[in-house]
């Protein structure tokens, strides 16, 4: 009955693989993307009743027509489109290295193509194998496609003095076309570092394929701070995945923002490894007109006394579709593990819909969880002491809505991404209809 | 200034202000009194338009205008100010952002341009240090993890920004101590002048020492049941609500 559906799904997959295919990287790199070849193809391609898919069909994934981009670009951003950071900065323009816009003179920051002995060792030993392919299905495609990205390697005690901000540029010169994005990062015993992932497009009329996945690996006592801000616009398809294993007393903070497109999907898994281990990460989203926007989270405690913190808040405007599944999975030897876990949304129409479902799997007895999902109306109550200060009720309602998510923002300890997405986020209420 | 006549007002379906009547004049400080569940909250709630609660006769002129015609931000924009009994917590949007765009209304209504944000937080850190608050709060959530008193002088603060006609004191000196209670009447009579009024709702004299009113009056059972000067208030002070319950009825 499905016949002709999978059909195109087919096609999907097999064009996907060729694209990979025409991929030149280093030979060292072969087996990792024979192996993500196989895995792609032998999988089954995601339909309705595939959980993990259930509210995010790919049919406008499988309606492209993609092509490989390989010609070097540049781009043209508006002054004020990056962070103005001190910073190891590397651009990387439709998945090719920007050199001039890149600012990367640090020995813990590498490509993969530029990597010495050592570090290939390194990235041959973690790269591939954070990731559960069986779970995420692009990630065999990820792995099947590599040719460059970038190490962040950083050993045991040092502290990275600056922050690592990686940029993807997405420009409409690269019509249809694909970009593979990887990223590596790896923090030895008791290191910290800093990293910013900021995903941009510098047009609307984007309509490319970007797959993306940056892999985690943090030593005992080791911290990272992470950002990841998904700020592409209408109709780019995103599929992002970010993958960490927490050793002992390992900290993770992760905080993401995205806005919306035709397809985003973006998935968090986040797995305590070692005892003490702590991970907390904050998100915002905001899809508006007819975007899909799906964040998928699993947390898994394999070990006692970890903790978890999670908090996702999202407005969806217009005819948008918000996806959030937030999984937590505590085995049995998990102990005395705290988790927490909250997600709640605003709704401005009544054609916009969320598809919210919080999962908790507890299987130790022994545990603090709590978790809650809600679709919220805005508080009547503030609403009138605005207004009673003269504020109209539509300035009432962005001020009110802007707070819901600005709630999350005001926390963030690196003041140049707090102040870049505060700004971003008053032009796009002052322009879009994000007021509840 | 302000001219009630005959309001009746009910909230939830329960009829809780019954032909209440109240004249005040331009620079006139009027202290309301009355025993708890009197209407004395209503009548500030009634008076700034609060949802739920429903006129269901009277009139009420303010300035001339008829302030039941108003919306909730109209009559702020015409210079009616309610200190809130229990001022909420916006936790995400700044007190700088609200504080601004609270000016910036009442500015344009009376044709005044917006001030520039230099301005605007040269002025309000001044206004800041009047009420005792830490510059620091203007970048924090409003009132988010004030203290009781905090919010009170957050009050106050914001009384004196937007420098309203007619100020309603809601039961400000709940859950103040003497300290506070010091702040924020000095507050109250720096703004004292001829042609700004007051209504100081209160359950205690206490607030009248320092706040000394023109005229006091009791409210039980949803109306006025007596009028009289400052000294009214001590006869409160010394004989609670009973007597005039009693003389009431």
């Amino acid at each position: 009955m499905n016949h002709t559906v999978d059909k195109v799904a087919g096609d999907f997959q097999r064009q996907a693989l060729q694209l990979a295919g025409e991929q030149i990287s280093a030979p060292w790199l072969d087996r990792l993307r024979f192996e993500g070849s196989e895995q792609w193809l032998a999988a089954a391609w995601p339909g309705r009743r595939t959980e993990l898919w259930k509210y995010t069909p790919l049919q406008s994934l499988q309606r492209g027509n993609f092509s490989r981009w390989g010609a070097g670009q540049r781009c043209d951003l508006a002054g004020d489109a990056l962070l103005s950071l001190d910073a190891i900065r590397l651009v990387f323009v439709n998945g090719e290295f920007d050199a001039e816009a890149s600012a990367c003179e640090a020995v813990e920051v590498v490509r993969f193509s530029q990597a010495s002995a050592e570090q290939r060792a390194i990235i041959e030993a973690h790269l591939g194998k954070i990731v559960d392919t069986k779970r995420h299905l692009f990630a065999s495609l990820s792995n099947a496609w590599v040719h460059d990205g970038v190490l962040v390697h950083v050993p045991r005690n040092v502290t990275l003095e600056k922050p690592v901000y990686l940029v993807h540029v997405s420009t409409p010169e690269a019509e249809a076309a694909t970009v593979n994005q990887r990223a590596l990062i790896v923090l030895e015993e008791s290191a910290s570092a800093e990293l910013i992932e900021h995903f941009i497009s510098d047009s609307q009329e984007q309509n490319g394929f970007v797959n993306t996945l940056t892999e985690i690996s943090l030593g005992a006592n080791a911290k990272l701070e992470h950002y990841r801000m998904n700020l592409e616009e209408e109709h780019l398809l995103h599929i992002g995945g970010v993958h960490a294993v927490l050793q002992r007393d390992a900290r993770y903070h992760g905080f993401t923002l995205a806005e919306g497109s035709t397809l985003k999907r973006l998935d968090y898994q986040i797995c305590h490894r070692g005892p003490g281990a702590h991970a907390d990460l904050n998100g915002v989203y905001l899809p508006r007109n007819n975007q899909l926007l799906d964040y998928h989270t699993n947390v898994e405690h394999e070990a006692p006394h970890c903790t978890t913190s999670e908090v996702f808040r999202g407005i969806i405007a217009d005819s948008a579709r918000a996806v959030f599944n937030g999984r937590i999975h505590i085995h049995p030897h998990a102990q005395k593990t705290l988790a927490e876990l909250s997600n709640r949304n605003l709704l401005t129409s009544d054609k916009a819909e969320v598809d919210t479902k919080p999962e908790l799997e507890i299987y130790a007895d022994d545990v603090r969880c709590a978790h809650g999902a809600t679709v919220a109306q805005l508080d009547q109550t503030a609403m009138f002491y605005l207004r009673s200060r003269g504020l109209s009720e539509t300035q009432a309602r962005t001020m009110l809505s802007f707070g819901f998510v600005n709630e999350l923002l005001q926390e963030l300890p690196r003041e140049e991404v707090r102040e870049h997405l505060h700004r971003r986020l008053h032009l796009l209420f002052a322009r879009e209809h994000f007021s509840a | 200034m302000l001219d009630i006549r005959n309001l009746n007002a009910r909230v939830e379906g329960a009829d809780i202000l019954r032909n209440l009547s109240l004249s005040i004049k331009p620079g006139e400080v009027h202290a309301i009194m009355g025993p708890n569940g009197a209407g004395k909250s209503t009548l500030g709630n009634v008076l700034s338009g609060r949802p739920g609660y429903e006129v269901t006769s009277g009139e009420v002129s303010f300035r001339g205008k008829d302030l039941l015609a108003m919306e909730v931000e109209e009559r702020a924009r015409e210079g009616l100010f309610l200190a809130f009994q229990y001022p909420v917590e916006i936790p995400g949007v700044s007190n700088m952002e609200f504080l601004k765009a609270a000016v910036d209304a009442r500015r344009k209504h009376l044709g005044l341009e917006e001030m520039s944000s230099f301005d605007f937080m040269k002025l309000a850190r001044e206004t800041s240090k009047r009420v005792n608050l830490d510059a620091g709060f203007l970048k924090r959530g409003v009132n988010e993890g004030f203290s009781g008193g905090e919010k009170k002088r957050n009050e106050i603060m914001q009384m004196m920004l937007l420098e309203p006609s007619l100020c309603i004191l809601d039961e400000t000196d709940s859950g103040l101590d003497i300290d506070a209670l010091q702040v924020v009447a000095a507050g109250v009579n720096a703004m004292r002048d001829s042609e700004r009024s007051f209504i100081v709702v209160t359950h205690y004299q206490r607030l009248l020492d320092f706040i000394v009113p023109d005229h006091v009056h009791v409210l039980a059972a949803g109306r006025i049941v007596k009028s009289g000067g400052k000294e009214l208030a001590l006869e409160l002070e010394a004989k609670g609500y009973g007597w005039l319950e009693d003389e009431v009825a």
